[in-house]
């Protein structure tokens, strides 16, 4: 058994480690940046929300229209489809790089509409009082609306981050790597069923591990 | 100190506009505890929020200590509404901050340095009596204890006036109390103009100097404490004022008394006047005074009592013992059948 493993491990060992930093970059790299776009977004939706601070009901349709549409797009589709728009934001449509543009395009959206509900849980009284001490309007967005609302946004991101996963395993059909890949490119492709299991109790270790934490997490942040 | 001159407020909803408030103008003096009343629906909440503009007035101008409110600046509108302490209902508290936060944070994003932060964080909440409670979190104290640090974090801001939004509505009878006492602590001790709005009739006879009574966005009775609780004039204030006082007497009791004699009500400021006079009465007219029922109200500055005797002897003596009566400045009513079962005093 144990000359097995070790057989197994010498043969395969570089490739699973290798990979899995693949898939931890994707995925890291695009949860990033997906961030970056989607809670801004989320605000800016629960802002602008008729009958809210900004209230903009032509604004808020159409970024409600626009993320909406992408969402109906499944990434596999999205993957090919904006290749142009990759290859002009990073020059290239292979590889980690190429992949990350789609998984963005892909995810941040996703995230827009996981903050909004978590923002929206907000209780408004808590926001009016704020305004009422005075305070400028970008403090409370960030002191208020993202901090009481923090075991839900790490909640959501939770649920976005094990998605990207899933979504960067096809990542494979563009040279992306990952274990997604490796356990397409081996295990299917060439009947390699042994790499094909350990990726794949691998990426379950990694979603089971994701969640548990972020539960963990929000229940700390959660103060009532 | 707050001149709200003319505020009107429509909300156009679902079914149509709103008119929420209709050309009202209230003034409130410096070191004063004003208090509007009405029911829910009245349009209290507007007015309030008008105040520090959290809700924008469609016309009128919000004057206070001479600067129009409403002409001011989105940066002036912040520094006027930091010297405007305001409490809600729902207390309205971080929940993902302690009690010290929760005062501290607003503090540090007005610009108020870190050692000056500390320095009145532990002096507001010494003075709502919450020291031992800085690394609480809000779901950790009751009910009273949320609407103290929220009643601390205002004062933190050391504002010459504080709003209140049904400070008390969500808490029980004690609870209320004490809050009550702590806010007219905070009008005697730091000099704290206090507007409040309430639909409990008992937060008015506390503690405030004056009262408006709010119905329909409008104000329809406004005047001394003391004065809407001797002579409300219209309806509505009646009946708030009836709500402290309720004496339940059955209409056939009514009828029965009513003909060996006459049921009044009196009304007497001090606990001495009442019963004397109703002693002296027995003595020196030819009628038996019953009391049927009595009941004294604590106004802020004195009591306030009602009774209602059953006066039996002849038609002219009773006169005359009213007359003696409403000498001794005793304010004397019949009381009448009422189209409700239960007679209430009006
Ligand atoms: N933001 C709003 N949008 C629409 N209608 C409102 C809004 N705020 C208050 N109203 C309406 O205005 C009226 C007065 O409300 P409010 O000032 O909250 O009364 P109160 O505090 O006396 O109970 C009510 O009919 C209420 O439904
Ligand atoms: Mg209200």
């Amino acid at each position: 058994m144990r000359a097995k493993i070790n057989e197994f491990l010498e043969l395969w060992g570089t490739d699973l480690w290798e990979s899995t930093i693949q898939t931890f970059q994707m995925v890291g790299i695009s949860l990033a940046f997906s961030i970056l776009i989607g809670l801004p977004l989320g605000v800016l939706l629960v802002l602008t929300r008729p009958g809210k601070a900004l209230g903009n009901k032509f604004f808020y349709q159409v970024l409600n229209a626009f993320i909406n549409i992408i969402r109906s797009v499944p990434f596999i589709i999205l993957l090919f489809f904006i290749l142009p728009f990759t290859k002009m934001i990073v020059g290239t449509s292979i590889g980690v790089k190429g992949v990350i543009v789609p998984l963005v395009v892909y995810t941040a959206p996703y995230i827009a509409r996981l903050m909004e509900s978590a923002l929206l849980e907000v209780d408004r009284g808590v926001l009016e009082a704020y305004e009422a001490m005075g305070i400028k309007t970008r403090h409370i967005i960030w002191h208020v609306l993202i901090r009481e609302s923090r075991s839900s946004i790490i909640l959501g991101l939770t649920i976005a981050t094990i998605g990207l996963i899933g979504a960067s395993a096809m990542a494979g059909l563009v040279g992306g790597g990952g274990l997604g890949d490796l356990a397409y490119r081996y295990g299917h492709l060439r009947y390699e069923v042994d790499v094909m299991y350990i990726t794949v109790i691998l990426l379950i270790i990694l979603v089971q591990g994701l969640q548990s934490a972020g539960n963990r997490l929000a229940a700390r942040l959660k103060k009532d | 100190m707050i001149e709200l001159k003319g505020i009107s407020k429509s909300f156009t909803g679902k079914k149509g506009s709103i008119h929420a408030l209709k050309n009202v103008s209230l003034s409130v003096k410096k070191g004063e505890i004003y208090g509007v009343i009405g029911y829910s629906g009245a349009g209290k909440s507007t007015l309030i929020r008008c105040v520090n503009l959290l809700e924008k007035p469609d016309t009128g101008a919000v004057v206070m200590n001479g600067v129009d409110l409403t002409k001011l600046s989105p940066g002036k509108l912040r520094e006027a509404r930091s010297k405007i302490g305001m409490i809600f209902q729902g207390f309205n508290l971080l929940k993902t901050a302690t009690v010290y936060e929760n005062i501290a944070l607003p503090l540090k994003l007005t610009g108020l340095s870190k050692q000056e932060t500390a320095e009145r964080v532990t002096k507001y909440l010494k003075i709502v009596g919450l020291e031992e409670k800085h690394h609480a979190y809000p779901s950790e104290l009751s009910g009273g204890q949320k609407q103290r640090v929220a009643i601390a974090r205002a004062l933190a801001h050391e504002p010459e006036v504080l709003l209140s939004d049904e400070a008390t509505s969500a808490l029980d009878p004690d609870t209320t109390e004490a809050i009550l006492d702590l806010l007219l602590k905070i009008n005697r001790e730091l000099g704290i103009t206090i507007l409040l709005i309430t639909h409990e009739m008992n937060v008015i006879q506390r503690i405030c100097d004056r009262v408006a009574v709010m119905e329909n966005g409008e104000v329809i009775e406004e005047g001394i404490t003391k004065d809407i609780f001797t002579a409300p004039k219209h309806t509505t204030t009646k009946k708030f004022v009836n709500t402290l006082f309720s004496h339940q007497i059955p209409d056939q009791m009514l009828t029965e008394l009513n003909k060996t004699g006459h049921v009044v009500s009196l009304s007497f400021f001090g606990k001495a006047s009442g019963e004397p006079a109703l002693a002296l009465v027995s003595k020196k007219f030819d009628v038996y005074p019953n009391i049927l029922s009595g009941s004294i109200a604590q106004l802020k500055e004195e009591s306030f009592g009602q009774l209602v005797i059953h006066l039996k002897g002849e038609f002219a003596e009773i006169e005359k013992a009213l007359a003696f009566l409403r000498q001794q400045q005793v304010q004397v009513e019949g009381v009448v059948l009422d189209e409700s079962k239960n007679k209430r005093i009006s």
